[in-house]
């Protein structure tokens, strides 16, 4: 964390639960032994407090990723990639009726910063919000000890491909052992006969045993770049903890088992469809909704994103349609 | 799926196959299935011709294409880091360092070589089901798989890229 970043952050005393609140703008965060707690001008909102650590752990993680990371269908953020808005009822059509929703935008420091305190303040010991839930003891109760070392875990990005000498590193059982729901996957690596002086050029890497090593849930982490296109597989179990608004088409392949997808309307919160994945099944998020999905076994998911930083700009102004192909 | 508390459960991870797959979909609630463009890269390689590179993913100018590899693959060479991922099977890949690029720098997506490679070999490869190989910028690559396999590579919409949405794609 920066210094920059810790001198905006407006935390007040402990309450008798041992959280501190946190204030940014006209917004105010505050937890108890259960619930994380919304309020602004207009309105106040109540979420269980695992769930929003889990939806804060990504955004933070992500540096707020692209587009809109809902934390559910009420409050959330929109990446503006340099700046912030954070927002309440903004994407919700009865808020939005009643003019109860409130917008605030922010320097992206100044959020992360926030975001950051109030996360590793209101983690207590033993709760990972990136595991999945079987794998991780409870948020509940009163403020007791942190989690540091997991809610910063670094994010994986290689600037080429995992296992190019001098980019990311291929995981082994000493850092990352074999997750318990993908004890049967296949961990032998590709035959590499590279000839003297092509080591960096005759390159692979299990990438099946890779993802069986992740040891955090929802979180694409890059693998390969080709350009603008990155591979950014994730693995997935239980229920996405945000639901995501792409400022951009977003892509997923499956690889194996299966998630649902439940797709709704961007800005209104309207159910539009539900999309099912099998292995091997490929699938386009259109760039006006939001998605959020549900994976019963833990199962490795390919997404894919075209990281161009003129594409949200293309598809506000209509000037690239917000599906991906004419079919 | 078993019944039981925790430790009772046997986990079997379910990864498809050109002959063995199940395919999803999208059920519409208020919506077009078209704006999805679900398909799945089984049965897009299962009904392709060997080494066809059929877009099932594109985003501008970035796709990915679904490769059914079966026998052995022309030469080719392409400007920019391709990246090839087996899907089911297994493919043999062979590099050549060119002596001097073949195409421009801005070319998109690989070429054809229309023959063998002028320089030395850099190396080969042989990946299985779940793993990467990077085809690096202006080496020229050749794919070999005895039995047929299935490739996804990440790559730039090129001269060779093969469009057939509506027929792969889930259109009601
Ligand atoms: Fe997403």
């Amino acid at each position: 964390m920066t210094d920059t970043a810790m001198t905006e952050v407006l935390a007040g005393e402990p309450n008798h639960h041992g959280y501190r609140t946190f204030q940014l703008g006209e917004f105010a965060f505050e937890r108890d032994e259960y619930f994380a707690y919304v309020r602004w001008p207009t309105g106040t909102h109540t979420m269980s407090v695992d769930a929003f650590l889990r939806a804060a752990q990504r955004d933070v993680a992500w540096n707020f990723f692209y587009g809109t990371v809902n934390f559910d269908n009420v409050v959330g953020t929109v990446n503006h990639y340099g700046n912030v808005d954070l927002f309440a009822g903004s994407f919700n059509e009865a808020y939005r009726k009643a003019e109860l929703d409130h917008l605030e935008n922010f320097p992206h420091e100044q959020i992360l910063g926030t975001f950051r305190s109030m996360l590793d303040d209101w983690t207590n010991e033993g709760f990972d919000p990136f595991a999945a839930p079987e794998e991780t003891r409870t948020a509940w109760g009163d403020k007791s000890g942190n989690n540091t070392e997991a809610i910063t875990r670094r994010r994986v990005t290689a600037s080429r491909m995992v296992g190019v000498p001098g980019d990311e590193p291929i995981r082994t059982d000493e850092t990352h052992p074999v997750n318990r729901m993908f004890a049967d996957v296949d961990q032998s690596q590709p035959e590499i006969y590279a000839e003297p002086g092509f080591e960096d050029q005759v390159c692979a890497f299990n990438l099946f045993g890779y993802l069986s090593r992740s040891d955090v849930t929802w979180n694409p982490s890059i693998v390969s770049v080709c350009k603008d296109s990155l591979y950014c597989p994730t693995t997935e179990e239980y229920i996405l903890p945000i639901i995501h608004g792409n400022d951009r088409v977003e892509w997923f392949v499956q690889l194996s088992d299966q998630i649902e997808w439940e797709v709704a309307d961007k800005v209104t919160g309207k159910l539009r469809a539900r999309v099912t994945m099998k292995a091997g099944d490929v699938a386009a998020m259109p760039a006006d909704i939001r998605h959020q999905g549900y994976s019963p076994k833990r199962s490795m998911l390919l997404v894919w994103e075209n990281g161009s930083a003129e594409l949200p700009e293309l598809i506000a102004t209509g000037k690239a349609p917000t599906y991906p192909v004419d079919i | 799926m078993e019944l039981g508390g925790v430790g009772l459960s046997t986990y079997v991870t379910k990864f498809g196959s050109l002959l063995d797959y199940e395919k999803g979909g999208v059920e519409a609630i208020d919506d077009d299935p078209r704006h999805y463009a679900f398909s799945n890269l089984f049965e897009v390689a299962a009904g392709s011709k060997p080494w066809e590179k059929v877009v099932v993913g594109k985003n501008q100018q970035y796709v990915l294409e679904v490769i059914r590899a079966d026998g052995t693959s022309e030469w080719r060479t392409c400007a920019h880091d391709e990246f090839a991922l087996v899907m089911d099977g297994v493919v043999e890949i062979d590099l050549v360092a060119l002596d001097e690029a073949i195409v421009p720098s801005d070319k998109a997506g690989s070429v054809a070589l229309g023959g063998e490679p002028a320089g030395r070999p850099a190396g080969r490869i042989v990946a299985r089901r779940g793993h990467m190989a990077l085809l690096p910028a202006n080496a020229a690559y050749r794919l070999r798989a005895d039995e047929p396999a299935c490739i996804l590579l990440q790559t730039i919409f090129g001269e060779d890229t093969v469009e057939r949405w509506s027929e792969i794609c889930q259109t009601v």
